[in-house]
């Protein structure tokens, strides 16, 4: 499969090359898109996917996109490279395990920009953009505090790393500050992507007395398993209704097309220049999809509080925040965890009877 | 329903795939023939097993057309291993990424696509007795089908001409050769049927266990079905209980999980192939010699004329 992108993808670009070198063209910005999964993974890829067709659609003749999908991390650079040989004046990689491989090839061709999401090293040419979306997992916490019945709302997470830690944390918080005595459990898969064993882990949770699943990985397996059995969950990245129209209550969709048009268009007027964006509710980068399947009065709540996020007048991780042992959190932002705080969190916060694996 | 019932319920659907897909695989083990390309049939029968089950609005065609594509993609490897006597090992692993990468265009059209539960079989009755009810009497086709298989498969490979002939070819090829025996023939009819096997535990997957497609669904299912044959020692009897401890460790390691066990995760993740190994190791301990492996397994057959 990666090889039959990458090889199609070559060639074609490689036809490219050769029908636009004798033509007077190159007026046409030629945008470069790496994947790390396939198109069709419901859910990180197809969201970047979406923002390509955005920027097709916003600039119509004077842009031309690429996409090579399925690209593994560790050969990357390969297609990097390759999208920077062949014309593009704009790449964008989409995977924080590209952060290595961008930076070397931006080095080579100082020319090009290049964007990278998700990472944190930056070059006059290389940008950097990532979005919050523990902002979202705020409001699905306060959703998932009032809709549950039985008290104790789950979670299946990929892997223990900060982004997943944030979002558990975030999540937990929006729950209590809707119901004090809310417990949470939570299930490591151990993969981002592994339907099958997903599913298991929601009905594991389901079984013991969860009635409201969130999730951080990347297919609709779990929510799916919600559905099944009669219960409600969230989708995650990509609205996932069809998958189970009555138990979403709503999802936390990464929306990255006005960014990427944004900086198309940036590039296009002569303006970009190097940057480090992490857009939240009100940069458009996360959105909510309606909200439906619940009461009136929750869905108000839970509009008011996205409200209240987007206008910056609350803060998920607003201090004081105590660890699991009861000790506070030093407070390194303006009345709330700093961004690098919150970028490398690594305990759980207290409420949680989980331990975190380390 | 007790939170106990509800676990064994999963353990079985966890299971039935794996033993699906190994079952087939110990048929064409048993021929003297090693296919590693399970994964790739796997996936292959689960693409198109989706595909036409949204197509044509129908499970029951979606599940033939699961077992024709990994019947289809064993008759390729037949081809190769047989027809051209190529390597095997070599064989089943291009069979592998090619089944994988096939499954991905074919699929492709219908990522985001979903399917309704399947119905379960309920037997009157006897699904209300208490704990066990459910568990033997509530389930659906594809699990009292793999049992079904199982025995079947037992009955033929221990109790019938027919399997006799295909164990013998599986020993010694040259010898079943010079008793006149068809190798080729048995050899590719064997294939053909871990083929569809592994198309039907494809089809299980996308059907019945996620109901959605998407690439890479398949997440290693397929080697596990082949380590699960080499736990058997070849024997259908030990590949259902192998099969069956592996979905319980499975499912049971999220459950301690959720039960908050304080035992981290990805300890718990590894204790299904631990089990595996440890179980290898007991069974090879017991019986003190050589595991039972045919004697041409993985051997190319390219008879004098």
């Amino acid at each position: 499969m990666v090889s039959r992108s990458l090889i199609g993808i070559l060639a074609g670009a490689a036809a490219l090359a050769l029908s636009a070198g004798g033509a007077a063209a190159q007026q046409k910005l030629k945008v470069g898109f790496i994947y790390v999964g396939p198109v069709g993974d419901h859910g990180w890829s197809y969201q970047h996917d979406v923002g390509r067709k955005a920027i097709e659609k916003a600039f119509g003749d004077k842009v031309e996109t690429t996409y090579v999908e399925s690209v593994p991390e560790a050969d990357s650079e390969r297609a990097i490279e390759q999208l920077a040989r062949t014309g593009h004046g704009l790449i964008f990689t989409t995977s924080f395990g590209f952060m290595e491989p961008t930076l070397k090839v931006a080095k080579k061709y100082p020319n090009i920009k290049f964007e990278h999401a998700t990472g944190f090293k930056r070059a006059p040419n290389l940008s950097t953009y990532a979005a919050k979306f523990h902002e979202g997992r705020y409001i699905i916490g306060q959703i998932a505090g009032k809709m549950s019945k039985s008290g104790t709302i789950g979670y299946v997470g990929a892997f223990p790393i900060p982004e997943v830690v944030a979002g558990i944390n975030s999540y937990f918080l929006g729950a209590q500050s809707v119901n004090p005595n809310i417990k949470i459990k939570v299930v490591w898969a151990n993969s981002w992507y592994d339907p099958a064993k997903e599913a298991d882990a929601a009905k594991a949770l389901l079984d013991q007395g969860v009635d409201i699943i969130a999730q951080h990985t990347d297919s609709p397996a779990p929510i799916q398993a919600a559905e099944a059995r009669g219960k409600f969950g969230f989708g995650q990245a990509s609205d996932m209704e069809r998958f189970a129209p009555k138990a979403q209550l709503t999802a936390i969709v990464d929306d990255w097309s006005k960014y990427y048009v944004d900086r198309t268009k940036a590039v296009l007027d002569g303006n970009w220049k190097s940057q480090d964006v992490w857009g939240g509710i009100d940069s458009g980068m996360v959105v909510m999809s309606p909200y439906k399947n619940m009461p009136d009065d929750v869905k108000k709540m839970a509009e008011e509080t996205e409200a209240a996020i987007k206008s910056g007048k609350l803060n998920p991780f607003k201090c004081p925040i105590a660890k699991q042992d009861g000790s506070q959190v030093e407070c390194k932002g303006n009345g709330a965890l700093s961004d690098e705080q919150v970028l490398g969190m690594n305990f759980y916060v207290k409420g949680i009877d989980d331990k975190l694996p380390q | 329903m007790t939170t106990f019932e509800a676990i064994l319920l999963t353990i079985v659907t966890a299971s039935t795939p794996l033993l699906i897909a190994a079952m087939g695989e110990l048929v064409t083990e048993r021929s003297g023939v090693l296919n590693l390309g399970v994964e790739g049939m796997m996936a292959m029968g689960a693409a198109c097993s989706f595909a036409a089950a949204v197509t044509f609005d129908s499970t029951l065609l979606g599940v033939a057309a699961g077992i024709l594509a990994g019947a289809l993609m064993s008759a390729l490897f037949a081809l190769v291993v047989l027809g051209f006597a190529a390597n095997q090992v070599g064989s089943g692993l291009a069979l592998t990424i090619l089944g994988l990468g096939l499954a991905g265009l074919i699929g492709a059209p219908f990522v985001g696509s979903r399917r309704d539960p399947i119905a379960v079989v309920d037997v009157p009755g006897l699904s209300d007795m208490p704990l066990i009810g459910r568990l033997f009497f509530e389930q659906d086709l594809f699990v009292y089908g793999s049992i079904a298989l199982t025995v079947l498969v037992a009955f033929y490979l221990t109790r019938t001409r027919s399997g006799l002939m295909l164990r013998s070819v599986g020993e010694n090829h040259t010898s079943a050769h010079g008793l006149g025996l068809p190798v080729w023939r048995i050899r590719f009819l064997a294939i053909l049927f871990g083929g569809a096997c592994s198309g039907l535990a494809g089809a299980y997957l996308a059907l019945v266990y996620t109901r959605f497609w998407s690439p890479g669904m398949t997440a290693g299912r397929g080697w596990i079905a082949l380590a699960l044959v080499v736990f058997a020692a070849w024997r259908p009897g030990w590949a259902l209980v192998g099969a069956y401890i592996f979905g319980a460790a499975t499912v049971l390691q999220l459950h301690a999980q959720a039960a908050q066990f304080g035992v981290p995760s990805q300890v718990l993740s590894a204790v299904p192939y631990l089990a595996t190994i440890l179980a290898l190791l007991a069974l090879s301990i017991r019986r003190g010699r050589a595991i039972g492996a045919p004697g041409s397994l993985g051997m190319p057959f390219v008879p004098d004329r």
